[in-house]
């Protein structure tokens, strides 16, 4: 089994712990189906892929993708960067990520981090710029969906300056944005699903990870009735009543391979 | 955030996507950090087809940078060792700490603090 990247560094009161739908993206990844697919989708001889992850909490999924990017793309000379609406997420996800590629990347690391920003799903990012996506929302159903943090709220000078009791709520915020999906869990990753056909390059692919109350059979008929696009279930976890609790999603144009 | 970066973002406002002026944002009173790493000719060379080469040269004007070639450098040039490490420079050692990235169509402007870009936007921009 390929080392999970090292989180020791990270503190957990705004940031979501790895837990079992992180591993589930890592073990998705390293498997042999995906490692050959990505490969054979990235040539080595083509141009450096742009790999974004979309929330990256820890940033343990962006760094193992980082770090093993040899297993699982074929080829070490990729590019990645991570997105979080947490500050915090951001400055964690910049070094378990450095970490990672420095650790298990030697005599001479490759792979190269180039930044992590603090912002919405792919907000700032180039249409057509992303070759592989990686999200692992907040999926769990909730009553409301809590609103997007603005810039002044992600301030370091505003937590400093913080009473006690005020951090707590302020640390809650940030927690309830890592797991709580709104109506059907889904209300976050249905406006990253619509982003998805802008920001990906022609050969662009994005894993999405969908808990069973998401109805991940719904959303995948919804995408292939997009025209020209691909959705198939690539991994899953817990089975519960006959159905996997947890599945990841692969995503992908036709049209291009 | 590494300078390379530049290249890959543009204005969060949904409206200025659209607008050729929102790309590339604009750096202004950036703080610049050298980081060493280990030159890879052939990495450059495989980042160089996806970099959109009249947006990195304004960006490496704006950040007092060497003048870039005219144009992307094809061909023989890319066998040239100094034009590679100059890239690789720029690219990949180069990390912009401080200052703000401004979208020249509708003038926001976004914070970079420690290495860390903030496109969050302001209610009123959302």
């Amino acid at each position: 089994m390929l080392p999970t990247p090292d989180t020791s560094h990270v503190s957990f009161d705004t940031i979501y712990e790895p837990s079992e739908d992180s591993y589930l993206f890592l073990d998705t990844l390293a498997s042999t189906s995906e490692s050959e697919w990505l490969s054979e989708r990235f040539p080595s001889q083509e141009a450096s892929p742009l790999v974004v992850e979309v929330g990256t909490g820890s940033g343990v999924v962006l760094a193992f993708a980082s770090a093993q990017s040899q297993q699982i793309f074929g080829r070490r000379d990729i590019l990645t960067l991570g997105t979080d609406v947490n500050r915090n997420a951001c400055i964690a996800t910049r070094t378990t990520a450095t970490t990672a590629i420095n650790t298990e990347q030697q005599p001479s690391p490759q792979t190269v981090h180039i930044s992590s920003l603090t912002a919405d799903l792919c907000a700032p990012l180039r249409p057509g710029s992303v070759d592989v996506l990686l999200f692992n929302p907040p999926y769990v159903p909730t009553e409301d969906l809590p609103s997007l943090p603005s810039a002044a709220q992600n301030d370091p000078a505003l937590a400093e300056a913080m009473s006690r009791s005020a951090k707590f709520d302020n640390d809650s915020y940030f927690l309830s944005l890592t797991y709580a999906g709104g109506a059907d869990g889904m209300e976050t990753t249905d406006r990253l699903l619509d982003a998805i056909p802008d920001v990906l390059s022609a050969r662009g692919v994005a894993y999405v990870l969908l808990c069973k109350q998401n109805r991940p059979e719904d959303v995948k008929e919804r995408i292939r009735g997009w025209g020209g696009w691909q959705a198939e279930t690539v991994g899953s976890s817990g089975m519960q009543a006959g159905w996997e609790k947890l599945v990841i999603v692969r995503i992908w144009r036709a049209d291009c391979s | 955030m590494k300078v390379l970066t530049a290249n890959f973002v543009t204005c969060a406002v949904k409206d200025c996507k659209t607008s050729p002026a929102s790309f590339p944002l604009h750096f202004h009173d950036a703080e610049l950090e050298q980081e060493e790493l280990e030159f890879q000719p052939e990495f450059i060379r495989n980042i160089l087809p996806r970099i959109d080469w009249p947006a990195l040269c304004t960006t490496a004007n704006e950040l007092g940078f060497p003048t870039l070639p005219e144009s992307k450098p094809e061909g023989d040039k890319l066998e040239d060792e100094q034009t590679l490490k100059d890239l690789h420079r720029l690219l990949l050692e180069t990390h912009v700490t401080e200052g703000k990235l401004a979208c020249a169509n509708c003038g926001h402007q976004y914070s970079i603090k420690e290495g860390i870009a903030n496109f969050l936007l302001p209610s009123h921009l959302v």
